[in-house]
């Protein structure tokens, strides 16, 4: 379990990083490391250069502007969950961080690393997902911004060009009228989820659902988006029949194959039981923040 | 007459400060000058031959000392000694260091790479071009036993290795007079220690002496070193092992060898240089020895009120590959099937059966969690069957107290010796895990909570166990005459378990110290060498009265010695935190350091102590010869304890828990455990072991599985997916300790090391399948219990 043979830099600006990513098609980027060097040293990846980006200073930052919170990539975990200024723009994002590993991986692990490393079953990209986040990412032509929508491809993989980096990661806020929750299931405290949904959502004047946003980790090959659950509360109370059927097509999306820690029919039911709770808790939540 | 005895305290563990302010030395610790490294080309095959190996592109690399295969490694290349025959095993099997023309599990070592640093050795390693041609893998007990199932190694059909029957009483008479005969089949899933310290070896060979030093994370130093003598062809003193501080075995690491235990001190002469090999997580997984896969098929027949007068139970244990440590598990399972329970008639068969997966060999338990599993579900099930209360059943079958010794005549234990439990009060036990948990309380509350959709259960599960095998282990004592503080050896070692502190508080009670006065030295053939491992709970018991009976000769020697200095009678003779005086006498009295050098009678008087203790000074003048006729120097004996027969611990664990309907999470909201050990040295070092072995039994119970696919790859050969309990998910203990104290040893006392292990599967499925009762379809009779299958078990019809 020791990496092969790769050669180190550690550029000391994003600009140095874009041209050494061009330069080096054979190149990782490293970030936090927390999944990167793992797979390095499994040799199940075998980079022949790697590009730290830890000295790109200008890449760790928490901006809150215009109803975004934006992330610069290389933010730690941590940071971005005990920034105060997210939090009161966006609680959903602490509370998705919290369920992120555990508190050492964090510190290390960054924001621009996990979306970028796109695991199906991580909790940042489908919080991006939920909220309609997305990315900016710089190459050598420039930048160019990729909805979450977009990013997502498939298991491990995003729509990123070769040699382009992520530079930041953008949440929209949610305002105090909306309610919020992300709940998973994990074998053991910190573990990846076996499958988690992420929700957020705005009652109307008759305590209709107004607006909803429903994503789950876990479940796929990229996060997903639950848009039908969606579609079947909107308009409607969040009657125990609105929720089963909301339920009931959240676990429509579930494509993931029998694991050996999950089964798919075992998923199914989670999906269908996290996403009545986590709309129940969310609606909750509102219940507080608006009475 | 001592101070006040510190057996049966709560003691400080005098290895502690060193070992948590990082001062402990792990075999990496240890700098050689100039050490390589080692890497293994595994097979990535579960099953094949072996049609060429071309190391020519891995010698070549920079950095590459050595790249070796089974045709250069000379006497090496033969098989590796099956450690424990038996008359049942007919068609042994062992590995060879390197495989020679076929391998049989994914893992197995193919080539061995020498090189500069690990780094280098890796690279060398994937260098190594071997060709395979695959041939169907045998994976899974049931498939390997089928008709048709090919055959893992040539000439043994059917896959077996062994099949053994033992028979106590009329089992058959037994169950065609049954009222009612309750039968379920149950599986302990494959397991791994996964020890937080993977296995480690270096060498180094003095050319000049002609000695070879092996520093070896062993259980088993003294035994290593027999074997690479006898492989070396080596005088036993030109080779020392030395174990030094091991970070858990839990029985991984009582197996020898494995290759890199022979191939590295082979480099190591070979090349005239130190030679290193840490082995990594992933190795771990693939290279050292798996347990617990058994699937038993139990019976009991029993009269209409529960009486259980016959047990029927036929299990196939799977050895893996290989089976270099002959039946040890499954003899062991064998052994307790029977539980804490009368059961006058007893029919127990097993096949161990080879399978193209990692070799199994102990782990925690030793075949007992598999045993307990079978009988404690097979006794809920039959309470079920017969509308009985689960505690009620197995209170009307206990062994009484006034039954023991309890014998079962033709179960033959571990040992070799006829399995006899040695004392209890088993009834007892139960009744204080009763009262904690309150069931009549409990039954109310589930009811409410069930009303409400919310699901709890409480589960029990009795155990015994077997400890304290021989053959033999020894105590030396030796009272240092400079500084008086008390060295102990013994030929066994430890991982963890807190030798340093129990062994300490036997001898200092003896000779008259504190505990902390006294150094315990374990683990290097080179401070003592007779001995056999640590291994079955068998050190307190074993090393314990050796040691206790080499400290009580060593007591006579001080009292025999200050009785001549103070010209006072023995009786009158008082040794006291280190301090020696005639009774009444305190301000007179003499160190033990003085005493220990005065028993040494001198002619150069180096110190203070010195100067009386020489031929001239009046104190040391006797009539004759400054030793008498028989006598030795110094105070220091050494003596040795050999079991006649196993001790029996047993206990009853009980949990309550609330599992999710909908996630099939599990809360666990209490675990009890009633245990006895008989007399405890050290309750805190006790409730360690215990709590140590609940939560590896939470493993057992919810985690611990290798996933092997059909082509024998091993899924999950990381810790990322090979899950074991965090902190997070083992609940508070509550422990209750009863102390009968064993009459087979001088001490009474018994071995604690696994019993947190034994019961605590069993003890889940007990509570989860009471929560879930109104969902389930059947009984859970598989662990480990996981969502999915929990959620499994809800669908099925
Ligand atoms: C024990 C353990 C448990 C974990 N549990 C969880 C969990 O429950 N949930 C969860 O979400 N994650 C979990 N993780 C993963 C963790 O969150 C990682 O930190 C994260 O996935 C990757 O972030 P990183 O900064 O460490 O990235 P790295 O490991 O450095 O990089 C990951 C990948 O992203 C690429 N990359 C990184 N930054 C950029 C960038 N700016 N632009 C382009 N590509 C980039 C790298 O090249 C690499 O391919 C766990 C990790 C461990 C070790």
């Amino acid at each position: 379990m020791k990496p092969s043979r790769f050669e180190y830099f550690a550029p000391e600006s994003l600009a140095e990083a874009v041209a050494l990513r061009d330069a080096h098609p054979g190149a990782a980027v490293l970030a936090g490391g927390q999944s990167l060097l793992p797979i390095m040293n499994f040799r199940l990846g075998r980079p022949e250069q790697v590009i730290d980006l830890r000295k790109a200073s200008e890449l760790a930052f928490v901006r809150v502007q215009n109803d975004v919170v934006e992330v610069g990539a290389m933010t730690r975990q941590r940071d971005l969950e005990r920034d105060e200024g997210a939090a009161r723009a966006n609680p959903l994002i602490a509370e998705s961080l919290r369920l992120v590993a555990h508190a050492v991986i964090r510190n290390r692990g960054t924001v621009g690393g996990s979306i970028a490393h796109a695991d199906p079953a991580a909790e940042l990209p489908a919080l991006l997902s939920c909220l309609d986040g997305s990315v900016e990412v710089a190459g050598v032509r420039g930048r160019r911004r990729i909805s979450a929508g977009e990013l997502f491809v498939f298991h491990l993989t995003t729509s990123l060009e070769p040699n382009e980096v992520i530079t930041s990661v953008s949440f929209p806020a949610l305002e105090p009228s909306w309610g919020w929750s992300f709940l998973e299931v994990t074998r053991r405290h910190g573990d990846f989820a076996l499958a988690g949904v992420c929700a957020a959502l705005k009652l109307d004047g008759d305590r209709c659902v107004g607006q909803v946003r429903l994503a789950a980790c876990g479940i796929g090959t990229t996060p997903v988006r639950l848009s039908t659950a969606e579609e079947a509360l909107l308009s409607r109370p969040l009657t125990e029949k609105a929720l089963r059927e909301a339920g009931r097509a959240a676990a429509g999306y579930v494509t993931a194959g029998d694991e050996t820690q999950a089964s798919t029919a075992y998923r199914r039911q989670l999906v269908e039981a996290l996403v009545r709770r986590s709309l129940l808790r969310a609606a909750a939540r509102l219940e507080r923040r608006t009475s | 007459m001592t101070s006040a005895p510190s057996f049966g305290t709560r003691v400080r563990r005098n290895e502690d400060e060193r070992l948590l302010t990082g001062r402990g030395r792990y075999i990496d610790d240890i700098t050689l000058e100039g050490a390589l490294a080692v890497a293994f080309v595994r097979s990535p095959m579960a099953s094949a031959r072996i049609i060429s190996v071309d190391t020519s592109q891995a010698m070549a690399l920079e950095g590459v000392h050595l790249v070796v295969t089974c045709d250069d490694i000379e006497h090496l290349d033969t098989e590796m000694p099956l450690l424990i025959p038996d008359p049942s095993l007919t068609s042994p099997r062992t590995q060879r260091p390197l495989a020679r023309g076929e391998v049989f599990y994914v893992g197995q070592t193919v080539a061995m790479v020498v090189a500069d640093d690990r780094y280098v050795a890796e690279d060398a390693a994937d260098l190594v071009e071997v060709v395979y041609e695959p041939l169907e893998a045998v994976v899974g007990v049931d498939r390997a036993v089928a008709s048709g199932a090919r055959s893992v190694h040539e000439g043994v059909a059917g896959n077996v290795a062994a099949h053994s029957r033992q028979r106590s009483g009329e089992p058959d008479a037994a169950f065609a007079s049954a009222e009612h005969v309750t039968s379920v089949t149950v599986r302990v899933e494959r397991s791994s220690a996964a020890p937080m310290e993977p296995r480690a070896v270096a060498a180094r060979w003095d050319s000049v002496l002609g000695e070879l030093t092996v520093w070896d994370g062993t259980q088993a130093p003294i035994s290593v070193r027999g074997g690479l003598a006898s492989l070396f062809g080596l005088d036993e003193h030109r080779v020392r092992v030395v174990a030094p501080d091991v970070g858990g075995g839990f029985g991984q690491k009582v197996l020898l060898f494995y290759p890199d235990e022979v191939l590295v001190p082979w480099a190591a002469v070979k090349l005239n240089r130190p030679v290193k090999y840490i082995e990594d997580r992933q190795e771990n997984f693939l290279g050292s020895t798996h347990e617990r896969l058994q699937v038993h098929h139990i019976e009991l027949a029993a009269t209409r009120d529960g009486l259980v007068t016959g047990l029927r139970d036929s299990f196939l244990h799977d050895t893996g590959a290989f089976i270099p440590y002959g039946l040890a598990v499954a003899q062991v399972a064998a052994g307790q099937i029977a539980g804490s329970y009368r059961i006058p008639n007893i029919s127990v068969d097993f096949k161990a059966v080879y399978t193209n997966t990692v070799p199994v060999t102990p782990y925690r338990g030793c075949g007992r969690p598999h045993a307990c599993f079978a009988i404690e579900r097979a006794m809920d099930v039959l309470a079920d069957d017969l509308g009985i209360d689960r505690f009620e059943i197995r209170r009307r079958n206990f062994i009484g107290t006034e039954e023991f010794p309890y014998d079962r005549p033709g179960l033959i234990f571990a040992d070799g010796q006829p399995v006899s439990y040695d004392g209890g009060d088993y009834a007892r036990a139960l009744s204080l895990l009763e009262e904690a948990l309150d069931p009549p309380a409990f039954r109310a509350e589930q009811e409410a909570a069930r009303s409400e959709g919310r699901y709890l259960g409480l589960g029990l599960a009795c155990y015994v166990e077997g400890t304290g095998l021989g053959p033999y282990e020894g105590g030396h004592v030796k009272v240092h005459p400079i500084t008086g503080k008390v060295y102990v050896n013994t030929g066994l070692s430890s991982q963890g378990q807190g030798h340093a502190t129990s062994f300490a508080q036997i001898a200092a009670d003896e000779v008259g110290v504190s505990p902390s006065d006294v150094v315990v030295v374990e683990g290097d053939t080179g401070e003592f060498d007779w001995g056999v491992a640590t291994f079955a709970s068998r050190a307190a018991v074993v090393s314990g009265n050796a040691i206790r009976k080499a400290a009580l000769i060593v007591r006579e020697q001080i009292v025999h010695q200050a009785s001549q200095m103070f010209e006072a009678a023995p009786e009158d003779i008082v040794i006291e935190e280190g301090k020696v005086f005639v009774q009444g006498v305190e301000s007179r009295a003499l160190t033990l350091a003085e005493v220990a050098t005065m028993s040494n009678p001198l002619r150069y008087a180096f110190n203070k102590a010195a100067q009386s203790a020489t031929q001239f000074t009046p104190a040391a003048r006797r009539d004759g010869a400054a030793l008498a006729e028989g006598a030795h120097p110094g105070l220091e004996a050494t003596d040795y304890f050999s079991p006649a027969s196993t001790t029996w611990a047993y206990g009853v664990h009980g949990a309550i828990v609330e599992v999710d309907p909908a996630t099939f999470e599990v809360k666990v909201k209490r675990y009890v455990c009633v245990h006895d050990c008989g007399r405890m040295i050290n309750p805190m070092i006790v409730e360690g072991q215990v709590i140590g072995g609940v939560a590896q039994g939470m493993g057992g119970a919810f985690y611990e599985l290798l996933d092997y696919d059909a082509e024998g790859n091993l899924r999950n050969a990381s810790l990322m997916e090979f899950l074991m309990p965090y902190a997070t998910e083992v609940p508070r203990v509550e422990i209750s300790h009863l102390e009968t104290p064993s009459p087979r040893n001088p001490l009474g006392v018994k071995g604690v090391g696994e019993a947190g292990t034994i019961p605590v599967a069993a003890a889940f499925a007990s509570a989860v399948e009471d929560a879930l009762a109104p969902l389930l379809h059947g009984h859970l009779l598989d662990v480990p219990l996981s969502p999915t299958s929990l959620h499994a078990a809800t669908r099925a019809g």
